[in-house]
Formats: C-alpha cells, sequence, structure tokens
C-alpha cells in the first residue's frame, strides 16, 4: 500500500525536518513588507512571430503549438461532464412575475469545469465541479476513465492517501447527499421582497442595517467543505466523511506529520462568503473584527483524520495566522487596496487561497490572497507565521511551490480570478505572474517574474495558475498550467533570471465567443505530465529533448518515481546516486564555464567505460580521482549551481556510480 | 526511454463494471449507500439558470456601464493624476467585466439588459432612471448632473465619494444574490461574482485613502 511504500521518502523527510527544527522559530509578528515599485528581473514578452501567437480557435481542432514536449493523449470529459451535456443547477424561479418568459438553456458551453489533479499508483484523479473522474494511467498514451464519481459543490480540489479520497466543496449548490438538484426550497417557502433600497445609503450603512431582507433557510443538506471518500473499492467509492466549514472548501492541502501515524490532516482554505450560522452553528461574519472578535474570516481551518476512523474526521483548530502579535489585530497583515500610484490592486488577507507544505524543511508556503506567508509546521495542528510579504504587481496571491533545496518559492498572482483575459499584448509582465522569491535564514526575498511569454487573444482566460516540480537533478524546473495560455515550463536554477524551456498552447475554444477553458493545473508524474483542461479533458504529454533540455536530464529525471502525489503536499525528491543522474549533471556542466570543454568530454568517457558490467580496476580508480577533483573544483566553480553540480557529481564518482537504484 | 513502474497495488482489483465500461457512482451522504447510474441518465436534460442569476447579471451590466460613464467624465474634468490611473484601470476592469456578463447571457439566451416592464421609469438607454430602478450604489441622476458639472478638486471628491457608493452597491448586490434562496448556484457566476467582491473591495479602500489624503 501507498502508506508503506512511501518510507523512503519519509525517511528523508524525518531528517530534514528534525534538521529544520535546529532554528530558533521567529517570532509571529507582522513583517507586512511593502517594497516600492519593483526594479527585479521580469522575462520579456516573446515575439509576434512565437508559433503560439494567433493559433486557430476550436473546441476538440484547434490550431496547436508545441516546444520540448510530445502530446501523447488527449481524453475528452465523460458524460455527465462533457460539453453538451452538463447542465448548470437548476434553481425555482422565484424572483420575477410569471409573466416574464421563462430563461432558455445555455446555447455555448463546455460541460463542467475540470480542476485540479492528484495521484495514487496508477490512478490519477480529476477533480471537477461536478464531481471527480478516476482514470487508469498504466499507459499514459491509452489512459482509461475507471469511474466517474458525481457529487456536484465545486472547484473539487482533490487530493489522495492510502483509500481516502478528499475533495473540495465551496459553491452553494452542494449538497451533503451528492445530489445534482442543488438545493430547492421548502414546499410553501414564499420569499419576501425585499424594500427597495436608497440609491445613495449603500455608503456608511452599517451593516446589520444594510439587510432587512428575507435569508434563504439555512438547508443542513447544503455542504459546504471537505468531503472524504473511500476509494478502497475503487469502482465504488462511498463517502465516509463530510466536515462542514464557515467558508466552505476553495483548496485544501494534505499535511502528512511524520511524528504522527494515525492521523492525517488537511489544512482548509475557504473563501466563499460565511454561512449563517442557522446553518452551521459557530459561524460568525463580518469583517471588522473589533465588532466580531469571533468571525469566521481571518484564519484558516485544519481538520484532522484518524486514519482508522475517517468518519470521526473534524476541525481541530482555526489559527489565526494573519494576526499582528504586537497588537493582538487578527486582521494584521494586507488591508486590500493598492501600493500607491500605478501599482496593483491587491485582495485584504482575510484568507488563504492556498497552501503548499513542505514537510521536507518543515515549512509551508501560504498564498493568502494579499500577501505570501512563510509558515513553519512542526506541530501541523499550530501553524507559526514566521514571514509575510506582499508585492505592488500582485492582485491576488494564488499558489506557491517551493524549489526542491527549500531555497526559493515561487508564487503565483491570479490577476483577474482566471475568468479574465490577462496575457494579451497590454498586460504588464509582471502582472498576474509568477514572483520567485529566494528564501534564507527563513524570509522571503524578491528576485524576479515569470509569465508565460506568448501574447494571447482576449478570447482566452490567461494568467499564472498551478504546476509542478520536474525533478530534473541540479535544476529548478517547473511546469505551469496557463488556463488557455496552455503550458509553460520555466527553469528558475538562477532565481533572478528565469528562462521559458518548454511550451504547450491551443487556439480559443471557440472563434467569437469568450468560454471559460484551458488548463487548471499541469503536473509531473512519473515521467509524464498531466494536464486537466477545464473544457477539453485531460492531456498527457512528455518532455523530449531540445536546445535547452537534453536527453540524459529527461531520463534522469523520469528515475524519480512517486507512489502518491498531492502536488501542495510537496514531496522531497532524491535521486539515485548513478550514472543516469551523473550525465544529466555533465549536459549541465557543459552549458556553463566551470569544467572545460575538454575535461567534460573526458569526464564522459570515462563514465562509458566504466558504466559496463566489469569494469577496468584503473578506470575505476580514475573515476574516483576525478571525483575528488571536481569536489574540490567545486570551490571555484563560476555558478552556485555549478558548484552544486559539481559536488553532486563528485558524491556519484565517490561511489564508483553503482548506485542502481 | 522513460519507464513507470506501476509497481502499486493498490488498485488492485479490476474497477470497472463487468462490460468494461467505466463505473459512474453517485455517493450518498456520509454512511449511505452509494448509486450506479448510467450514461444516460448522469446526462441531466437541459435546464435553465436562476432569474435571480440572471437579473443579477442584467444589473450588473447596468451598474458597472455607469462606472464607465464616471470614468469618462474622470478623463475630462478630473485633476488628480493617481485618480485618472485608477480610472483607467477601473474603466478596463469594468468594461471586461461587462464583456463577460453580457457573454454569459448571450450564452444562456439571455437578454443583456432588464425587461423593460421591470423597470418603469427607464430610458432606453438606462441612464434617465428615477431612483427606484437603480441599481444599489449606483448615482442617481441628481448625482450624475453634479459631477457632470464639476471639475478640478471638486470632481476629484465627487468622483471619490460617488464610486465609493457605487462600489459598496456592487458589494450589497453580490451579498443579495448570494443571501437569495437558489441562486447563485451557477458555478461561472459564483466565481464571477466572488472576485468582483475582492476587487471591488480592494478598490474602496484605494479610494478611502484618496479621500484621507484630501483632508490633509
Amino acid at each position: 500500500m501507498s502508506v508503506q511504500r512511501a518510507s523512503r521518502l519519509s525517511r528523508g523527510t524525518l531528517t530534514l525536518s528534525l534538521a529544520a527544527a535546529c532554528f530558533t522559530p521567529a517570532l509571529g509578528h507582522a513583517q507586512d513588507k511593502i517594497p516600492g515599485p519593483s526594479t527585479v528581473y521580469s522575462n520579456p514578452r516573446a515575439s509576434s512571430s512565437d508559433p503560439r501567437v494567433g493559433l486557430k480557435p476550436g473546441l476538440y481542432d484547434a490550431g496547436e503549438a508545441i516546444f520540448g514536449l510530445e502530446k501523447l493523449a488527449s481524453i475528452p470529459k465523460p458524460a455527465g461532464f462533457a460539453p453538451g451535456n452538463f447542465i448548470p443547477t437548476v434553481t425555482p424561479q422565484i424572483e420575477l412575475p410569471p409573466a416574464n418568459q421563462p430563461p432558455r438553456p445555455p446555447s455555448v458551453q463546455f460541460g463542467s469545469t475540470n480542476s485540479d489533479l492528484a495521484f495514487s499508483g496508477n490512478h490519477v484523479f480529476v477533480g471537477n465541479y461536478n464531481g471527480i473522474n478516476f482514470y487508469d494511467i498504466d499507459n499514459p498514451a491509452q489512459v482509461k476513465l475507471t469511474t466517474s464519481l458525481v457529487c456536484p459543490g465545486g472547484q473539487g480540489d482533490v487530493s489522495v492517501y492510502g483509500h481516502l479520497l478528499f475533495m473540495s466543496a465551496e459553491a452553494v449548490n452542494g449538497r451533503l447527499d451528492c445530489g445534482t438538484q442543488g438545493l430547492p426550497l421548502p414546499e410553501g417557502f414564499v420569499p419576501a421582497q425585499a424594500p427597495p433600497r436608497p440609491a445613495n445609503q449603500a455608503e456608511e450603512t452599517p451593516e446589520a442595517e444594510r439587510r432587512p431582507r428575507t435569508l434563504p433557510p439555512a438547508d443542513t443538506n447544503r455542504f459546504r467543505g471537505v468531503r472524504i471518500f473511500d476509494i478502497g473499492k475503487l469502482s465504488s467509492p462511498q463517502q465516509v466523511a463530510a466536515v462542514q466549514t464557515c467558508r466552505g472548501s476553495h483548496t485544501h492541502t494534505l499535511v502528512i506529520d511524520p511524528n504522527d501515524k494515525e492521523n492525517v490532516y488537511i489544512y482548509v482554505s475557504g473563501t466563499g462568503t460565511v454561512r449563517q450560522a442557522a446553518e452551521l452553528s459557530g459561524c460568525v461574519s463580518g469583517d471588522d473584527p473589533a465588532a466580531n472578535p469571533d468571525t469566521s474570516l481571518f484564519s484558516i481551518d485544519i481538520i484532522k483524520v484518524p486514519l482508522a476512523h475517517p468518519e470521526q474526521a473534524k476541525i481541530v483548530s482555526s489559527p489565526r495566522i494573519f494576526t499582528d502579535s504586537q497588537t493582538g489585530n487578527i486582521n494584521g497583515l494586507w488591508k486590500r487596496g493598492n501600493h500607491g500610484p500605478g501599482t496593483q490592486t491587491t485582495s485584504g488577507t482575510d484568507k488563504c487561497h492556498d497552501i503548499t507544505v513542505y514537510s521536507g524543511v518543515g515549512l509551508a508556503a501560504g498564498a493568502c490572497s494579499g500577501n505570501g506567508l512563510l509558515l513553519d509546521i512542526h506541530d501541523p495542528v499550530h501553524p507559526v507565521r514566521i514571514d509575510a510579504v506582499s508585492d505592488p504587481n500582485y492582485a491576488f496571491w494564488h499558489s506557491a511551490t517551493f524549489n526542491n533545496a527549500g531555497t526559493k518559492v515561487l508564487f503565483t498572482d491570479e490577476w483577474g480570478g482566471g475568468g479574465q483575459p490577462r496575457c494579451r499584448e497590454t498586460d504588464p509582465m509582471n502582472w498576474g505572474a509568477d514572483a520567485i522569491f529566494e528564501l534564507s535564514n527563513r524570509k522571503l526575498k524578491l528576485a524576479s517574474y515569470y509569465k508565460m511569454p506568448a501574447s494571447q487573444s482576449d478570447l482566452e482566460n490567461c494568467v499564472a495558475h498551478n504546476g509542478s516540480l520536474i525533478p530534473i537533478p541540479g535544476r529548478d524546473i517547473f511546469v505551469q498550467a496557463w488556463y488557455q495560455g496552455g503550458v509553460s515550463m520555466v527553469d528558475f536554477t538562477d532565481a533572478s533570471r528565469p528562462f521559458e524551456v518548454a511550451y504547450f498552447d491551443r487556439g480559443p475554444l471557440d472563434a467569437e465567443k469568450h468560454g471559460l477553458g484551458g488548463y487548471w493545473s499541469v503536473y509531473w508524474y512519473n515521467g509524464y505530465i498531466y494536464g486537466s483542461e477545464i473544457a477539453r479533458g485531460v492531456d498527457v504529454f512528455k518532455m523530449t529533448p531540445s536546445k535547452f533540455i537534453t536527453q540524459n536530464e529527461i531520463d534522469a529525471a523520469n528515475q524519480v518515481h512517486f507512489d502518491i502525489l498531492n502536488v501542495q503536499n510537496q514531496p522531497k525528491i532524491t535521486w539515485p546516486q548513478n550514472f543516469v543522474v551523473a550525465k544529466a549533471y555533465l549536459d549541465q556542466l557543459a552549458r556553463g564555464n566551470s569544467v572545460s570543454a575538454s575535461k567534460i568530454s573526458a569526464l564522459g568517457a570515462l563514465i562509458a567505460r566504466v558504466d559496463v558490467s566489469q569494469p577496468e580496476a584503473a578506470d575505476v580508480a580514475q573515476l574516483k580521482t576525478a571525483g575528488a577533483a571536481l569536489d574540490k573544483d567545486a570551490a571555484q566553480a563560476k555558478t552556485p549551481a555549478d558548484a552544486e553540480r559539481m559536488r553532486a557529481l563528485a558524491a556519484i564518482f565517490a561511489k564508483g556510480g553503482a548506485a542502481h537504484f | 526511454m522513460p519507464l513507470v513502474l506501476c509497481s502499486s497495488t493498490l488498485f488492485g482489483q479490476v474497477p470497472s463494471a463487468a462490460d468494461g465500461s467505466p463505473a459512474i457512482v453517485q455517493p450518498g451522504a456520509p454512511g449511505e449507500r452509494s448509486k450506479i447510474l448510467t450514461k444516460e441518465n448522469v446526462v441531466l436534460a437541459p435546464r435553465a439558470p436562476s432569474l435571480a442569476d440572471v437579473s443579477f447579471m442584467q444589473g450588473m451590466i447596468m451598474h458597472h456601464s455607469q462606472a464607465v460613464d464616471m470614468t469618462d467624465l474622470l478623463r475630462t474634468r478630473g485633476r488628480s493624476k493617481e485618480l485618472q490611473e485608477l480610472g483607467r484601470r477601473i474603466s478596463i476592469s469594468q468594461s471586461d467585466e461587462i464583456k463577460f456578463m453580457k457573454r454569459w447571457l448571450t450564452d444562456r439566451n439571455q437578454a443583456t439588459t432588464m425587461d423593460m416592464e421591470n423597470m418603469k421609469g427607464m430610458d432606453h438607454k438606462g441612464h434617465n432612471m428615477d431612483s427606484m430602478a437603480l441599481m444599489p450604489g449606483m448615482l442617481t441622476p441628481v448625482q450624475m448632473k453634479e459631477l457632470a458639472h464639476s471639475s478640478g478638486a471638486r470632481f476629484d471628491h465627487l468622483f471619490l465619494t460617488g464610486m465609493i457608493q457605487h462600489h459598496n452597491g456592487a458589494l450589497v448586490m453580490v451579498e443579495d444574490l448570494f443571501n437569495t434562496a437558489g441562486a447563485g448556484q451557477d458555478p461561472v457566476l459564483y466565481d464571477f461574482a466572488t472576485d468582483i467582491d475582492n476587487t471591488q473591495r480592494a478598490e474602496i479602500e484605494i479610494m478611502k485613502r484618496m479621500l484621507e489624503k484630501e483632508k490633509k
């Protein structure tokens, strides 16, 4: 089972966590840095001759442009989710007099929205606003649908652990029983007509007085929170628990405490409006903490899931991670607004949008609407904020990814909320972009921005979205979804000079009408790259060699194997110390000036002589000598990345490259 | 050649139905049994969006159009550079959103303006209505006239107070939508309304800060 098979990863995780615990935890006081107008590097826009500019529109026959990747398969969404046969939930027509023509159904639609991905064994779980689809990826070129789980609620953020499958629900149409009918009104319910509101009294009217209306009846059938399914029998998932939260669950993150084998934890990022207390007790609305100290805003929810009894899952804490420790104000971080003339308008930090935990370094990075947060999660139930950054070019802090060494964090900005075209020629390259931070002494420092460089049309919703690391040793490479801007793979090894290394893009969904589409998430899993396309289904890619990535580097990445992958529960990647990996490092050194070309080709030849079943003793000895020399020369390397590569290569040579595991 | 070792035994059992087709399962409430659906019954008959959703979108188009009118005035009558810059942004975002809302409505075969039967006292451009027909926060004809006839610092002040009032109205509309039984259940509309709430709140903060500065 996955739980045991993950043990190799877990051991590495434990060691590093202990090391990180030796740092003195910083005080959690408000460190709301407000930098001036940015002067850091931002990658340039591609020229209008980029093959991605002006692609032909179409749902399944759009023009495509591809570089450094090969598309192996495209699987349209199945029945119940596909364009043409998904129906938005009907609601009672109570608002206008019956003389009014009843509205007709949508004419153009692309089915229900595909969202996030999770992986376990030979399956990928594709979240959707209407449920989850399970696909068998034994043969990634021939992906097979195993099960469609129908359970509306949006956004359908998914995680998997052992036989448990977790799903976020935040929309108001979600039902405890997974029904597709939404929440009809009780029989005989007559909504009160809203009293006419004098137009000019909206300002400064106290919140309570603005609402003299009849609220919809609280409905205990409504579900907003995190669902837990038992998928032990994959063809017949059962719902075992449904943990309600006050703001629903926009996203969630699986958290595994290396010291707790009995439970897993779920960090819930809820972004919806606060529910009525009559529907879920304990929920308190109001964005003024002075008036509503128990407000359900300004926190995340943490669910504890006992593995032996998942049905007992419940919220165990709702930490106030935005608190200003000096004043005690729970609204202690970014308060909404801009950062001065010409800067971006940034949402307020009353919620997190998504959190990525990296237990390997004992940290989590929170993308929390108006701020990027760094959290110490050694005690997973009580995360402690250790740093918070804001940015004058950021509209909405959306997601975060650490590099494998834990020395950088790549944040994304979902300017426009994902539904808007934000990659047009006129849109700034440092808006709606990735912001790459260096992480040192538990402090974040902005180093650069990266945005998918090819201009997109007005018809294509496009902005930075979800991605994962590509495990090429010696480099930090991130493959990322940009909605209808396609897939872009970025190298951020040098945090101050990110550059694109591969891409895939399609034309818009429709020639005239804007439709919501493109990639929600694009993640690497065991040699392949999977993309969940909002409208079109699932696409599978593999890397191909290019001027930016060699076959040796691809081969080295493909030696990494995950038994399970929930991208926001970021795994620590380790590589075997063998010649496959050595060749990747050698290719990387050949791009720089730290090791001479003649030396590199000599080392390549030496590897070839030793990488046989019965190498000459003299060659093995020479390899060890070469390793020692590399280790020594690393001090004079031209870049820190080259120094790391030389040391890693030296370590492989010291072991004779024999670690073929 | 990349090789995936699919050695995990997590999903050892044959997952699909006897005929090899994928299972379509609708779980029940926690502890309840799941139902098996078929390809045929998972496809529901076309159904319509809620009228509350439709009126929200139609009303918000009217509401946003006024903001665009106000920023048009700002271009020629305002004084503060900072405010001009903000106005440009508001104009772009509200125009984009108007386009989005019109698409949402036309995709569902809905009119992009409210039924005139329900909009007594409003002319066809929707500019000359009495205050009863206005969406929350919209400036009254009197307020709009005052704005159009002022300039310089006076204009800037009226613009700021007017736009704060206007944006607050959008928040009220979003809140009302989510407080209406049965409304806001279209996922696209849900995301859109949530985003409006986020961005308008942020813009209100900016404008409040500018008002503070005026006093100094």
